[in-house]
């Protein structure tokens, strides 16, 4: 049985890619700051990752086939999961041992997959065209307007903050319960859990506040 | 009638010391090629049979191993709590392969034989080197070494464990050492099957009849051996320590089909079970033997306090030392809490019968952990360099200690019970736990039917009138590692040219028709009451008359009544469902059968012994201390032929002759 | 008291199965649960019917034999503890009680409320154990001293007494905790290093093939051991399966 069709080697799969999409998204918060403190920086930023071809041609691909990696690996666990009990249980009282969150995944996942396919749709696409299809000249400056577009619409917004709410619940399951599944699980556990948790946090309800700020301050 | 030539015991000559070597030396040995065409079946997974099992696949033998629960890892070595002995004198203390022998010679009451006990003695530090190499978790000191208790009767620490689950991690184990046999396929392992019957060819074992216990289905399995290792017979009493499928079923099989049963009445009542606490009962639950180590027996020495406990007015811990009878610290102040099994149950059983016992139903003594507790703490305190005058502090330290020692035990009292054992004192009471008794072997642990072997538990045993702590799992794993892989070499290697032994024959036959019309008898039968009114009823009996203490005229009474009980239960039994598949009813409905008979030879056996020994206490032969009374006449094993029906039963007795150790009175005090 | 009891009566493995609903009066609190089950087998034997099958046998806790998926939780709603030392005093008179087997598809029914769990032996069969013959030849038992900590975590590891209530708790039927258990027990000590890389290769492979589900850290194996058996074993074997893999 070769590693990668193991049950815990595609555990690891999922914790590895896991931990990758984290340090994108911590990447992308703190780009997202930047906005709240000045457009120009918010601009500069963007700029260089929109324009920069290692970002554009190695850091994006790579991006994107650890996100449909991370997704593809979740339902293929998902189904040899559900198949593993194919008769269900009458009653089943799991409040009592396990969280909500740690049993959902699947669901809190599913969410964030809808959102991502919003946030291409928002950003991402009009990016490629701008760039890509429609060989716009560049502009340095465009990037903090379009973002201040984006979050005039209080539906749009709600959608967004209750999708962040999501992935901070996979979040407070999933970032620490990779180390578990790569084996770290010693004294430094409860500090990683704290540091964890803290992220999982304090990460989502950035990406939240930048959109709330955008949306009344604007 | 003595044992007579056809049977001899067969142990080998020269000094005591000497014999096993000697014996090894000069047996018939099966080449390694011949071994593969050698079949043998091991009835039974526990220490004896999982050992036994695994060390004869390991020689090469074809080996079937049969267990009536879903996996080998479910036997009921599993429950073994306390401990395993072993003279490795790890501790410094003088301890030595002699003075094990002694020991359980002495423990045993002078009812063993001698031979066997020193052999038992000499393999038992390869048990645990063995057990450590294959893994197994002994509890180990700070410097990385094992550590070692004391047990009840003895005066050395010599006693490995694994905290209170050293059963439980030796009979993995052996479990571990199967399944690297079963993955060479030289385990047929056969889980959910009973053995039904022994088929014997030309005079000798050859197979057994096992039920398959998932489809109902009967099957025949021969083989070139049959080793019996089913365990002890204590559920003869219904309520026990035993596990609620431990029966004497393969034991009893055999004896009818003419293996000789010794020494039925040698059963061991433990004396710290937790007490019966309703009629729904349908197990007791033994607290392991080393709490004995740190517990201290006591009940009110004035009546008054007896009966405020009991109206619940009165908490024992109210109770002041001076107002406390530490019976067994007054009695045998020498050994203390620390007396043999034997002794501490009937000097419970004096106490509660004179009317001291401390619950309801005036059948329980405490179990106290206050001392220890304070003395551990203090000691931690001290070494931590605390404050050891703070009693709060000290309290904690020491309950601390008591956990990491006990724990499991503690948390298992107050499932049960509903008390904290930390905080009030236990309640316990004894119990039937352990059958000294079994099928009669010879030096060889062949019974008396040629090709079929005893070992472990259902054997007679090295354990005399009484064992002690501790040393169940050393015979068990002796037996099945050490002693058998050996001996049974010697009658193999005459069976080198016989080939694979036929199922296809009359023997198998006839064995199977008989097992057959017994399970439709069974179903077929018109009555009204289910199986375990008649094993309650036959354990009533038996625990009234043929219990802790014995006498005469209940031990006459008690035959006749299990005799009548037989009677109605084949008329009167139900047993609901049928023949196919899974019918938990129609297993037991065969186990009662067979502890009906079994009951009634162990109160002739009782009878019979007409002296007080070991387990065995006859009202009519005590000294007036109430102290058990040997009789010389009596050093021997009785061991029964069977004969039609157990009242027929023929007595053989095999003498003893103790040539290296001195027959004293066996002394505690 | 008196309660309803709801349980899952199936004739053998190919019948379809269905929830039975029992009343049972006069139970004491005093009894354990399969104590309980035991007087309704003695009413319904006596009625005629056939009684309820159940896995058990030393019931004091430590066979492993009894299941049993109590209200929705293995082994019933108290910690720590297996259904044979549950005691009645945990359930209130008028008391509504589901009882159903363990469900996983490596858990197959053998009836009412058995189930066969031979993948865990043959999971052991893999690789469980310590290639060393029964001989007694071995070296003496302290020529090598362990350390107490690795012993005591090995020891904590072997309490396992292979019931399945890790497999029955977790949603995706993982049998992570039992597997991890033996893993650890072996890892954790000097004897167990030669065999150490191929023995988590071939029990976690052995255990995909028997077809339980895989981790999702939900931490329900451990929160229903009945021995506190505690994950990071779980962590261990994971790192001792991705060490092994590095290696080979």
């Amino acid at each position: 049985m070769s590693f990668i069709s193991s049950s815990i080697g595609r555990k690891v799969a999922m914790s590895l890619s896991a931990l990758f999409l984290i340090s994108f998204l911590l990447l992308h918060v703190a780009i997202n700051l930047l906005s709240v403190v000045s457009a120009e920086m918010y601009n500069e930023a963007s700029h260089f990752m929109g324009t920069n071809p290692i970002v554009q041609f190695v850091m994006q691909p790579i991006l994107i086939l650890g996100v449909l990696f991370h997704f593809i690996m979740g339902f293929v666990l998902e189904f040899q999961n559900k198949s593993a009990r194919p008769v269900k249980y009458e009653m089943k009282n799991d409040q009592g041992n396990s969280s909500w969150l740690s049993r959902n995944m699947i669901y809190s996942g599913l969410v964030i997959l809808a959102f991502l396919g919003l946030h291409f749709y928002d950003f991402w696409l009009p990016e490629i065209q701008y760039k890509y299809i429609e060989f716009q000249a560049p502009d340095e400056h465009r990037y903090f307007a379009e973002l201040v577009h984006k979050f005039e619409n209080p539906t749009r917004v709600g959608f967004y903050a209750v999708s962040f709410i999501l992935l901070m619940m996979h979040l407070l399951h999933g970032f620490q319960s990779a180390f578990q599944s790569l084996g770290v699980n010693n004294k430094f556990t409860p500090g990683i859990k704290k540091t964890a948790w803290a992220f999982s946090v304090v990460v989502p309800l950035a990406f939240v506040f930048i959109a709330l700020f955008h949306h009344f301050n604007h | 009638m003595k044992i007579g030539a056809n049977f001899p015991a067969k142990t080998p000559e020269g000094p005591i010391e000497d014999k096993w070597t000697s014996y090894k030396n000069k047996i018939d040995l099966v080449n390694p090629a011949n071994k593969r065409l050698i079949d043998i079946i091991v009835v039974g997974t526990g220490l004896a049979g999982g050992s036994a099992a695994a060390s004869l696949a390991e020689l090469g033998y074809n080996v079937k191993a049969f267990c009536f629960q879903d996996s080998p890892r479910r036997a009921h070595s599993i429950a073994a709590q306390g401990g395993i002995n072993a003279s490795k004198n790890y501790m410094g203390d003088g301890d030595s392969d002699y003075r094990l022998f002694y020991d359980t010679v002495k423990g045993g009451d002078y009812r063993a034989r001698e031979e066997n006990v020193y052999r038992l003695a000499e393999v038992s530090g390869n048990i645990i080197d063995q057990c450590v190499a294959q893994g197994v978790p002994f509890a180990r000191d700070y410097g990385g070494l094992l550590d070692n208790r004391s047990f009840g009767g003895v005066l050395v620490s010599r006693t490995f464990y694994a905290k209170g689950q050293t059963g439980q991690q030796l009979l993995l184990g052996a479990y571990s050492a199967m399944n690297r046999q079963i993955a060479r396929g030289k385990i047929k392992m056969y889980n959910r099957h009973e053995m039904m019957d022994l088929v014997i060819v030309e005079g000798k074992a050859r197979g057994i009849i096992a039920k398959n216990l998932i489809t109902g289905e009967l099957e025949r399995h021969s083989a070139h051996a049959v080793v019996i290792a089913s365990g002890g017979y204590g559920n003869v009493f219904y309520l026990s320590t035993n596990a609620m499928g431990s029966n004497v079923s393969a034991a009893w099989k055999i004896h009818r089909k003419g293996a000789w049963f010794a020494n039925p009445c040698f059963t061991q009542i433990h004396p710290t079970c937790i007490p019966v606490s309703g009629d729904h009962q349908s197990k007791l639950t033994l607290m392991s033997e080393s709490l004995r180590n740190d517990g201290r027996i006591w009940v009110p020495a004035k009546e008054e306090d007896v009966k405020a406990i009991r109206s619940g007015t009165l908490k024992p811990t109210a109770i002041a030392e001076a107002d406390r009878d530490y019976f067994l610290e007054r009695r045998y102040p020498a050994f203390g809490n620390l007396v043999p099994r034997d002794v501490a149950s009937r000097a419970a059983k004096e106490r509660c019968d004179a009317g001291f016992g401390v619950n309801a139903t005036g059948e329980a003594v405490y179990l106290d952990f206050a001392a220890a507790v304070i003395r551990y703490g203090k000691e931690k305190a001290l070494v931590t360099h605390q404050d050891a005058n703070n009693e709060a502090l000290v309290l904690e330290l020491g309950r601390e200690i008591i956990a990491t020692k006990y724990g499991n035990l503690f948390q298992m009292y107050e499932k049960i019970v509903d008390e904290n054992p930390y905080e009030t004192p236990m309640m316990i009471y004894p119990a039937v736990h352990y059958t000294m008794g079994g099928v009669w072997v010879d030096y060889d642990l062949m019974t008396t039917v040629p090709g079929c072997y005893a070992i472990g538990e259902a054997n007679f045993s090295e354990h005399g009138a009484n064992r002690l702590g501790a040393s169940a799992l050393m015979q068990g794993l002796a037996d099945g590692y050490f002693v058998l892989p050996y001996t049974i070499g010697n009658y193999l290697a005459k069976d080198i040219r016989t080939g694979a032994i036929p199922v296809d024959t009359p023997e198998f036959a006839a064995a199977e028709k008989g097992v057959q019309e017994q399970l439709e008898r069974f179903i077929n039968n018109k009555g009204s009451k289910p199986v375990d009114y008649f094993h309650k009823k036959l354990g009533k009996i038996m625990w009234d008359k043929v219990g802790m203490s014995r006498n005469s005229k209940d031990l006459k009474e008690a035959i006749e009544e299990i005799q009548a009980i037989r009677d109605e239960f084949y008329k009167e039994v139900k047993v609901p469902g049928d023949l196919d598949g899974f019918n938990e009813e129609l297993a037991k409905a065969g186990r009662v059968a067979d502890f009906l008979e079994l009951g009634e030879l162990f109160a002739k056996d009782a009878l019979n012994r007409e002296e007080s020994c070991g387990g065995h206490f006859r009202e009519e032969h005590q000294t007036p201390e109430g102290e058990a009374k040997r009789d010389k006449a009596f050093q021997y094993v009785a061991a029964w032929e069977h004969n039609g029906a157990p009242k027929d039963a023929n007595l053989h007795k095999e003498m003893l002759d103790y040539k290296y150790i001195e027959v004293k009175e066996r002394s505690y005090k | 008291m008196d309660l309803k009891l709801k349980i899952w009566r199936q004739k053998n493995a190919a019948a379809k199965g269905k929830i039975v609903d029992y009343d049972i009066s006069e139970v004491s609190s005093d009894m354990s649960f399969l104590e309980m089950l035991d007087v309704l087998n003695r009413e319904l034997t006596e009625k005629g019917d056939e009684p309820v099958s159940f896995d058990h046998d030393c019931r004091e806790g430590i066979c492993g034999s009894c299941s049993l998926q109590i209200n929705g939780r293995p082994h019933g709603p108290d910690g720590g503890t297996t259904t044979c030392q549950l005691h009645m005093r945990k359930f209130k008179d008028g008391d509504s009680i589901v009882i159903e087997p363990f469900r996983a598809k490596a858990f197959p029914i053998v009836k009412d409320l058995i189930i066969d769990r031979s993948a865990f032996d043959r999971v052991q069969h893999a690789g469980a154990f310590i290639s060393v013959n029964t001989s007694g030849n071995t070296q003496d038992a302290n020529a090598t001293p362990i350390n107490k900590g690795d012993a005591d975590h090995a020891f904590d590891a072997a309490s396992c007494i292979g019931c399945g209530a890790c497999v029955a708790a977790c949603k995706n039927a993982s049998a992570m905790l039992f597997v991890s258990a033996k893993v650890s027990q072996y890892a954790l000590l000097p004897q167990g290093q030669v065999e150490r890389e191929k023995r988590v290769t071939d029990m976690v492979s052995q255990m995909d093939e028997e077809g339980f589900g895989a981790c999702t850290n939900t931490g329900a194996c451990e929160a229903e051991c009945p021995k506190g058996i505690s994950i990071t074993n779980i962590a261990r074997m994971n790192r001792e399966f991705i060490g092994s893999n590095l290696k080979s």
